[in-house]
């Protein structure tokens, strides 16, 4: 790569270690260095004056003389021109609108933040009245319920479907494992409700739990039964409508990630388990389920914490005076303008989240098995 | 040889027998478990055809009947939904905003990516760590602070001010997914370019993002659906106008007013008219949605 840069081509590459300990070194040596940005047939040049440098890192390359852009120091200028360049606007927006309102938000907690320019350091103040508010701890009631509930439900029939595809199928051709046929069609339908806005998802399980138009109880009607009403008072109702939105719209996922990690395990192994006589739920309880147990416990952890994030469905879907998960309690003071009070409530649900992930680590830690 | 040895009962006695039973029970198993999989096709397709079929029926037969079949077809709620309750205003929304935020999102994601997964400068490790670490933090944490930064910009309200915030959460993901497929690009192609005389800026418009267009098109089809759905973003920083409101917010507040007008009829042809594109866009693209969504979630 030397002699390359010797003749006066640029270097092939500037972007590994190596190359970059060779400017330097270039750098160093510095009348060496600049006889390098000789091009063919020149006189050789004088030494450039390092300041001529600068005023060119302003110049786009095109109107940088070539005797300039053979110089090593300005190729190292460049390149961190380029770096910088191509950083700046999406580092700048990525710190201003992601990174400082999530470190903001922890400081805020500590304060009586009402929006305005003020904000009184207040101490634990916030986590106190929290302690104490009532309405605080029946929305945790409802979160804590769903991160407990909805992962279990979802990933039970998530891994089932997927089971019943990847494995469900007739033997053909002595196969030790079968998908059954049009197992691409359920995936793609199972999947619908993942492409669809959570808010559109809301409004159309509204009109489906609905006391007097709605699907289910429309339904009902017709069989002689009179429907209750699901979202209109009685709390474990409202839960459980919740719970079946939210299992309903994230099973299909499952069922895909599912299906490719028992896809990804060699056809043999099956096979080994259906020569030594294993029956079906055999082999998925001692075979399948062991093997697929990395990504069930990743999901099991995706769900949760999709689980205590759940917003848009309870608010746009449940009326607030029935029940509300922690998130609107959250979102309902930071229209109140009890901004240092919302904020709180949002490190709890961070910690609780983190907590939830450590646990399920912990609980479902197993020897990893190698295929 | 893997199928071969099942097929081939070996010269034993037992061998027969047990690969009898399990033929057997492998097609009781698949007449039972195409009905549970067809019920949940049931399941997950059902409320949604609903919706599709009830859009055709008026309001009056919707009340009286909920679950019925259309009558008729009617197209009348369809119009309704596109004039008078606004469905096309917020489509028109939804599709500007979308213009900004995915173009932008796009450019600025490869733009790092390819920085940080190409170049070694201090700080190359914390840059990365940074992306990757705002993929795990809930957005419901940084609501409050976000609408306050957004309102000292002068940016609340605005569609440049909701372009940013949606380029902003997207960054972390795509910047992420993007760098890991950068470094898969092979360097021998970079490197020619630069030889040639190529300016840095110029090989990555004209030879690497040429060569990153699968990783591209994955992750935009992920943008595509995230953004265009995207419903808290608009509630915190889209909520004071109601003709401004992007679809997920505008059929949300139609739920509720459609409730005061009693034109349930327009409601159903909206959610119709809001799921189709996205449904129609994923039959076309569904092996990249679902590799990309179940990616977004565990990478």
């Amino acid at each position: 790569m030397k002699t390359g840069t010797r003749v006066g081509e640029p270097p092939p590459s500037n972007n590994s270690k190596n190359s970059k300990n060779a400017q330097k070194s270039d750098d160093s040596r510095n009348s060496t260095g600049s006889e390098a940005a000789r091009g063919e047939g020149e006189p050789p040049p004088t030494p450039l004056p390092g300041l001529l440098l600068w005023p060119a890192v302003l110049l786009p390359p095109g109107l940088t003389p070539k005797r300039v852009r053979y110089d090593r120091r300005y190729r190292t200028l460049d390149k961190y021109r380029f770096i910088l360049g191509f950083l700046a606007v999406p580092l700048a927006f990525y710190a201003l609108f992601v990174v400082s309102p999530f470190l903001q938000a922890i400081y805020y907690s500590f304060t009586d933040w009402s929006g305005g320019p003020v904000a009184n350091f207040i101490g634990f103040d916030n986590y106190r009245k929290m302690w104490d508010d009532a309405r605080f701890w029946d929305s945790l009631q409802v979160s804590a319920l769903l991160l407990v509930i909805t992962p279990v439900v979802t990933l039970v029939l998530g891994i089932f479907f997927a089971y019943m595809i990847t494995a469900g199928g007739r033997h053909r051709r002595g196969q030790a494992i079968a998908g059954v046929a049009g197992s691409s069609f359920y995936k793609v339908v199972y999947f619908f409700p993942q492409v669809l806005s959570v808010s559109i998802v809301a409004v159309v399980w509204g009109r489906v739990f609905n006391t007097n138009s709605g699907l289910i109880n429309g339904g009902l009607d017709k069989a002689g039964i009179e429907g209750p009403a699901w979202l209109g008072g009685d709390e474990t109702l409202a839960l459980i409508a919740l719970l079946t939105v939210i299992s309903w719209s994230f099973v299909g996922f499952y069922v895909v990630l599912f299906s490719a990690a028992m896809g990804a395990i060699p056809k043999d192994i099956h096979e080994a388990a259906l020569l030594d006589g294993a029956g079906r739920a055999r082999t998925f309880f001692g075979v399948t389920l062991p093997l697929i147990w990395d990504t069930v416990r990743t999901g099991w952890i995706y769900m949760g914490i999709q689980a205590l994030d759940t917003f848009a469905i309870c608010l746009v879907m449940v009326p607030a005076h029935v029940l509300k998960v922690t998130p609107v309690f959250l979102y309902e003071r930071f229209r109140d303008g009890q901004y240092g009070y919302a904020t709180s409530i949002g490190v709890v649900l961070l910690v609780l989240s983190v907590a939830f992930s450590l646990i399920v680590m912990r609980v479902g830690n197993r020897d990893r098995i190698e295929y | 040889m893997t199928t071969t040895a099942a097929a081939t009962p070996r010269p034993g006695t037992t061998e027969a027998p047990r690969r009898e039973t399990g033929k057997e029970s492998g097609g009781t198993l698949n007449v039972f478990s195409h009905a549970f999989l067809v019920l949940w096709v049931v399941l997950a397709a059902g409320p949604l055809i609903w919706v599709a079929l009830t859009a055709f029926r008026p309001s009056a037969e919707i009340l009286s009947d909920p679950a019925g079949w259309p009558a008729a077809f009617h197209w009348e709620n369809f119009t309704n939904a596109w004039n008078k309750a606004d469905i096309g205003r917020y489509t028109i929304n939804s599709l500007i905003i979308l213009a900004g935020s995915l173009t932008g999102t796009m450019l600025l994601g490869s733009m790092a990516a390819y920085v940080i997964a190409r170049f070694t400068f201090p700080g190359n490790r914390v840059v990365f760590m940074l992306f990757a670490g705002g993929m795990m933090f809930p957005v419901i944490l940084a609501l409050v602070p976000l609408f306050a930064v957004m309102e000292n910009f002068g940016l609340l309200e605005t569609r440049p001010g909701l372009i940013i915030a949606y380029i902003a959460y997207s960054l972390p993901f795509t910047t992420f997914f993007l760098t890991s497929f950068f470094r898969t690009l092979p360097t021998g192609v970079q490197e020619a370019a630069m030889v040639d005389g190529a300016s840095h800026t110029r090989t990555f418009f004209q030879i690497m993002l040429p060569m990153a267009k699968p990783g591209l098109v994955s992750i935009g089809i992920f943008n595509f659906l995230g953004q265009w759905n995207q419903y808290l973003l608009p509630l915190l920083l889209n909520n004071e106008e109601t003709k401004n409101y992007v679809l997920p917010q505008g059929l949300a507040s139609l739920a509720v007013s459609q409730g005061y007008r009693g034109d349930w009829g327009a409601l159903f042809a909206g959610l119709t008219i809001a799921m189709l594109p996205v449904l129609v866009v994923y039959a076309v693209f569904q092996r990249q949605v679902q590799a990309g969504l179940t990616a977004g979630a565990l990478k």
